[in-house]
């Protein structure tokens, strides 16, 4: 199991070639209080970068991107009815997908903890 | 913005002490929220009392005889009659019946208190100037705005400067506060009952820490007051107003009196006072989304047959509500309330229904 960053501010846990995708708790901060979230369904594919989903805080919307290129195994569709859940555990229970990784080759490219840290500071 | 490096308001050391987050509003740094967060501040102010700083608009006195009736030509509400101690609530209009800006306009005794938005505030003192000749027009450089709003405002406010309970809604005076003279105004852009304190910037510290000493205030940022003003259903100059909507189809006939409607005598007159008559084309409507999805800024509003019928011109999260809301024009034909109509939120008809502004009834001291 290992946890890489984007510099769009998500987290993926990577299990085989399984990922738990999430946004950071610095994301959730910057974000402010989260009030809609809109996700896409298991069974869509997405090339990295592409357009995964939309989060809406109070202040603004913003979109979710695919960190790597891959196919959604499951939304945390919990989310849909309870947004403020990705404020209060943005990094743990309030993951927002699983993802089949297509090309593990990409996670090479993304940051670990200790790079995302510098990279916020 | 012509302006290079944003301005800082005399609260700005407070702002950061209080951990506000601090962005560019309008070329000045002001917290958009404080740690507790948008929907904290926006329900303390709901629910006792927020203070917000608003020192970043225009605070100008005119004075000279007749003043207000020399500015009765550049706005459609009847300024000459506004007795001592009383403010409204107009619009600087343009010739073709549009809107340059919406202020506030104080008879302060012996002088007019005018306060207007911090984006216009050049262009307006320019404006009033350039058709007030002879007419002293000073804007107050030397000054710190705040606003006390909610329904514990008169206990907050009225513990440091009694006199402040005996106004009433849109009433206005110059008391002591902490042994500073300051002029409170009882009004405010939240839909609670509350204040705007004027004060020399010298004191906006002290008497702003002394405010929120009281336990039933709390900071609030520019993020609750653009909240808590659209379900308010108030409007938000250079977005639900402009220069290319009338007063009539924002929906403000009620700030251009029977005096005034009778003799004209203000830019755009012949629009507005037709659309008066014959009513407007278009009117701004309260928008109540189905679902979760806030419909903002731009979004396309469309008849439920697929036609274009207006744009959302304000729309977010109601905290009060716990749902969408928005604002914006649509055909007059589209208006009534109960109507249902589409938003457009990205490339998807979102069903909304017209509803009666404001959202959350307003909650004045009459």
């Amino acid at each position: 199991m290992t946890i890489y960053f984007t510099e769009e501010h998500e987290w993926l846990n990577v299990e085989g070639d399984t990922a738990t995708v999430g946004i950071t708790i610095h994301a959730a901060e910057q974000l402010g209080d989260i009030v809609f979230i809109e996700l896409k369904e298991p069974g869509d594919s997405f090339t990295k970068g592409d357009d995964m989903g939309v989060i809406e805080s109070v202040k603004a919307a913003s979109e979710i991107y695919a960190p790597v290129t891959g196919e959604i195994i499951e939304a945390n569709s919990a989310l849909v009815d309870n947004p403020s859940a990705v404020n209060e555990d943005p990094e743990g229970s309030a993951w927002l997908y699983k993802m089949k990784v297509s090309d593990a080759g990409q996670l090479a490219g993304l940051m670990d903890a200790d790079a995302y840290k510098a990279s916020i500071e | 913005m012509a302006s290079a490096s944003p301005r800082r308001t005399p609260l700005y050391d407070l702002h950061v002490e209080l951990n506000g987050k601090v962005v560019n509003f309008a070329g000045w740094e002001l917290p958009v929220q404080y740690p507790t967060g948008i929907v904290a501040e926006h329900k303390q102010c709901r629910e006792k009392a927020g203070l917000f700083d608003v020192s970043h608009m225009g605070q100008v006195i005119i004075r000279g005889d007749n003043a207000a009736t020399a500015l009765e030509a550049l706005v459609p509400s009847a300024i000459a009659t506004l007795k001592p101690g009383k403010a409204c609530y107009t619009v600087l209009t343009n010739d073709a019946g549009g809107i340059r800006d919406d202020l506030i306009i104080s008879n302060a005794g012996d002088h007019l208190f005018v306060v207007v938005n911090a984006a216009m505030r050049d262009q307006d003192i320019a404006h009033i100037r350039a058709h007030l000749d002879g007419f002293e027009v000073t804007e107050l450089l030397d000054r710190a705005l705040i606003a006390v709003q909610g329904p514990a405002a008169v206990d907050v406010v009225s513990s440091l400067a009694p006199a402040a309970a005996e106004l009433t809604f849109m009433a206005t005076l110059e008391t002591e506060l902490l042994g500073h003279t300051c002029r409170i105004s009882r009004l405010g852009y939240t839909g609670e009952d509350g204040f705007e304190i004027s004060m020399l910037a010298d004191h906006a510290i002290e008497i702003t820490r002394a405010l929120l000493a009281h336990e039933d205030c709390a900071p609030a940022g520019l993020g609750a007051r653009d909240s808590l003003r659209l379900e308010a259903g108030l409007c938000l100059y250079g977005h639900d107003i402009d220069t290319e909507t009338s007063p009539v189809e924002a929906q403000l006939p009620w700030i251009i009196q029977k005096r005034r409607r009778e003799e004209g005598g203000f830019p755009g007159a012949d629009r507005i006072l037709r659309e008066l008559t014959d009513g407007p084309t278009r009117k701004l409507v309260g928008l109540r989304p189905e679902g979760r999805a806030p419909a903002r800024e731009g979004c396309e509003i469309q008849s439920i047959d697929g036609a274009v019928i207006g744009k959302v011109t304000s729309g977010g999260f109601a905290p009060t509500l716990g749902t969408p809301i928005s604002i914006g024009y649509v055909a007059a034909e589209h208006a009534a309330p109960g109507t249902n109509v589409n938003l457009i939120v990205r490339g998807k008809p979102l069903p909304a229904e017209v509803v009666t502004l404001p959202f959350v009834p307003h909650n004045y001291k009459r």
